[in-house]
């Protein structure tokens, strides 16, 4: 009979006060024998993972007795960003949503939330020094995220071992923050008048500098986690192309009309924005495949589904570290067992040596919002993101299809 | 002017008028579903030659009340005449893949009535399990269902739905699915399935409903006519589809008896040999019958009221089937576009609002023959927990 769990945490400082972050030791042994099951964990982070994994090994018999089996489990993930993105801007998220996803999250050992929080449609995140934003940009006043709101989601994150990266996706995907910010995306021309429709966030500007410096200090204080995610994805060049001041610009840099150098210009002074606040930052490929000067600590997110392989060796040939995304969006629905498709990805099939190889840091599968919304988030996005956990967390050589189909379906079951 | 307040005398009263109500009975075929609804000022009246009718002019009318910015609901000057293209809208349910409770099945009628759909064609039992629990034969859904004890529709679970339907203007059409389709059916009645052979041994496996034993048409004469009894409609909708002949074709006794009547190697010949009986015996019980296109395409004679459902997508261009149902006289039903599991990404209602059910060659006399189409939902990958978001 197994009478107690002990929880043992090694480390002097366990952690529990304190957020997770991408370093943070997941490993965690554990014990099942009576009379006292051990786990033992260097960080409560590893015993967070080990706890999941004990309630799991818990199975009820056909009387309704609770039972588990003697094991001796020796755990640690194979990759340390283990993501789920969610976007609350195509449609809002009820707080009730996010927080029920980071719990299914927690049950397939998810470490990193994605919070892709605006973009073109909508802009719900309530800022304290621009209440504008959201007060132009948000669909509705019954659809922001408050300050308490941020608050609670990035709290519930953490004790579940969950870090929030928040991307405020810029200089593209901003059309809802022209609403609340005057004068900071392009003026788009037809000819010589403006047309009345506005482009990418405009980057000649001084005032769109001192904005982005005023908005970051405030996420950089906002959101506790060492990463912020810029974005940097998808930037359209009609609308810089056809403004008279932004060709007039292009000329006096020399950039002639290559507009990826103006895009770089731009992304150059996000990122030192960004690092003056100590923060690290994620970006999509684009910044990278555009040949912006970045950090060495920045993290490449591959999302470009043509021969993503092919990008991970040339991010990580940089020396850029890469998380993988390509082959995990699982907006993408589509008849049938497609779990079976994201099982299958292996994530470090690309032409590299060992060193690049340590560059891939991991991997999130995307739920883009374009047709999710709080009515089907749930059964779409779950179980098909297990199949993805289990690949960012298990061993390469855990691939067998029917195992896991069996494995599977009692999961299912445990998380309705 | 648009900014002005709703103004005029606040409306209290719809009145429903009812030419031939008929509210204890049950909506059918032919039950008139058309009505009229006319708003204006202090008057308020929906009338309708049926009740049928009075339930989707009253659908209709909860769609026409807006609210402003005040809270106050209003509703604008209106005078609607309407009646349904075709008097068959359904969408089928598969309770077999997966069990759904009672709830779901209760709470799609309510979508339905919101979006006028009038038939529930309940695919109840299939080979993974057999839910439906027989009076007759309690084995079947003792050893078939997924769970004896909570994966089974009781006798009062089914009146439930049945009745909860009629209150909705939606008739209950219930598919026993055979010869094939019955691997569930076997466990429970012993004898009914052909068991398969490997070269002059059993194999162990079982195939389709064995069609050469007298014992078979006991069976389902039993069976169908409890079935009958339990299930009001007029119709019952009798499967046909997808048999598999490797089986058949395995055993010695079946190929004797394929000898015997001079079948030659036709399989499809014993197929019909089989619905033919069956199609007999529904019909003594005095029920009409809807078949899935297999039946039709494979020669079988059926009676000129079958109606044929028409769902293939592959073989035929459904167009083409639809026109060579119709053109052999029968009464035609299309689903074929309309398989809503068939999930993918983006607003795929667009392909199904596009569908034109008589986009085909034919006379007029052949397009009166189309009496409407089902919305399917197969079960395979869907139970309650996602049932809801992927068929709405």
């Amino acid at each position: 009979e197994l009478s107690q769990l002990q929880v043992v945490i090694e480390a002097a400082d366990p952690g529990c006060h304190s957020y997770p972050h991408l370093a943070s030791s997941e490993a965690y042994h554990l014990t099942v024998t009576e009379p006292v099951a051990i786990l033992k964990a260097d960080e409560v982070w590893g015993a967070l993972r080990g706890l999941e994994t004990f309630s799991q090994l818990v199975h009820e018999d056909d009387y309704g007795s609770f039972l588990v089996n003697e094991s001796e489990i020796d755990d640690f993930p194979r990759f340390a960003h283990r993501g789920i993105l969610l976007d609350t801007s195509r449609h809002y998220l009820p707080l009730k949503s996010i927080l029920a996803n980071l719990d299914a999250m927690a049950f397939n050992k998810f470490n990193v939330l994605h919070w892709h929080i605006v973009d073109d449609q909508s802009f719900p995140y309530q800022s304290i020094y621009f209440p504008e934003l959201s007060d132009k940009g948000a669909y509705s006043y019954n659809h922001i995220y408050t300050p308490t709101d941020v608050g609670l989601v990035i709290e519930y994150a953490r004790l579940r071992g969950i870090r929030v990266i928040p991307e405020f996706d810029t200089p593209g995907h901003t059309q809802s923050w022209g609403k609340g910010q005057r004068d900071l995306l392009t003026p788009c021309y037809s000819g010589e008048h403006p047309t009345g429709s506005f482009g990418p966030v405009n980057p000649i500007l001084n005032t769109t500098y001192d904005f982005m410096t005023k908005f970051y200090k405030e996420i950089s204080s906002v959101f506790p986690d060492a990463y912020i995610h810029l974005g940097g994805d998808e930037v359209n060049f009609d609308c810089w192309k056809s403004n008279p001041e932004v060709r007039e610009f292009m000329r006096k840099q020399g950039f002639g009309i290559d507009y990826a150098k103006l895009e770089s210009y731009y992304i150059q002074k996000i990122l030192d924005i960004v690092s003056s606040y100590n923060k690290g930052y994620l970006v999509w490929q684009e910044v990278f495949d555009n040949k912006a000067q970045l950090k060495p600590d920045t993290v490449v997110q591959v999302w470009m589904g043509n021969n993503y392989a092919h990008e991970l060796s040339s991010v990580t040939g940089a020396g850029f570290t890469a998380i993988l995304s390509a082959p995990w969006y699982l907006d993408y629905i589509s008849y049938g067992q497609d779990w079976k498709k994201y099982y299958s990805v292996e994530p470090l099939n690309f032409p590299g040596s060992e060193k690049q190889k340590k560059l891939l840091i991991g991997g999130e599968a995307c739920l883009w919002g374009e047709f999710v919304d709080a009515t089907n988030l749930t059964p779409r996005l779950w179980p098909r993101a297990s199949a993805v956990g289990e690949r960012l967390w298990s061993s390469r050589n855990v691939t067998n299809l029917q195992d896991a189909y069996e494995r599977l379906t009692n999961h299912r079951c445990r998380m309705l | 002017a648009e900014d002005e307040p709703p103004s005029g005398t606040p409306c209290t009263q719809l009145l429903v008028f009812v030419a031939t109500p008929g509210c204890d009975g049950f909506p059918s075929l032919d039950s008139k579903e058309n009505y009229k609804l006319s708003v204006s000022e202090g008057s308020l009246l929906l009338s309708a030659d049926a009740i049928w009718g009075a339930l989707r002019g009253l659908e209709t009318f909860s769609q026409l009340v807006g609210r402003d910015e005040n809270g106050t609901y209003y509703i604008n000057k209106t005078e609607i005449v309407d009646f349904p293209r075709f008097p068959h809208r359904g969408l089928l349910l598969d309770t077999s893949r997966h069990y759904l409770p009672l709830r779901a099945i209760l709470e799609t009628l309510d979508v339905m009535a919101y979006n006028k759909f009038n038939v529930f064609h309940w695919h109840i039992v299939d080979d993974p399990s057999f839910p439906y629990e027989s009076s007759t034969f309690p084995e079947l859904s003792k050893q078939g269902a997924f769970n004896a004890m909570t994966h089974v529709y009781t006798a009062s679970d089914v009146q439930t739905v049945i009745e909860y339907a009629r209150l909705r203007g939606i008739r209950v059409i219930a598919e026993f699915d055979t010869p094939g389709h019955t691997l569930s059916w076997g466990p429970g009645a012993p004898g009914l399935l052909t068991p398969c052979y490997l070269g002059r041994e059993p194999a162990g496996t079982y195939g389709p409903i064995n069609p050469i034993l007298n014992s078979t048409y006991k069976f389902v004469t039993s069976l169908f006519q409890e079935v009958s009894t339990v299930f009001p409609d007029f119709f019952l909708h009798l499967g046909g589809d997808e048999v598999d002949f490797t089986c058949w074709k395995s055993n010695p006794k079946i190929r004797a008896f394929m000898k015997e009547m001079g079948f030659g190697e036709d399989y499809k010949k014993l197929e019909s040999f089989y619905i033919q009986r069956l199609l007999d015996i529904v019909s003594s019980l005095g029920k009409g019958f809807i078949v899935w296109q297999e039946v039709f395409d494979n020669g079988v004679k059926v009676r000129p009221d079958t109606i044929v459902h028409v769902w293939k997508e592959n073989s035929t261009p459904y167009m083409e089937e639809m026109a060579n149902v119709t053109k052999a006289g029968y009464r035609a039903l299309l689903s074929a576009p309309w398989y809503l599991n068939r999930i993918s990404y983006g607003q795929d209602w667009m392909a199904a609002y596009k569908v034109e059910p008589l986009e085909f060659e034919g006379s007029p006399e052949q397009k009166d023959r189309v009496v409407g189409g089902e919305a399917c939902m197969w079960g395979e990958y869907v139970d309650v927990t996602n049932l809801t978001p992927r068929l709405w």
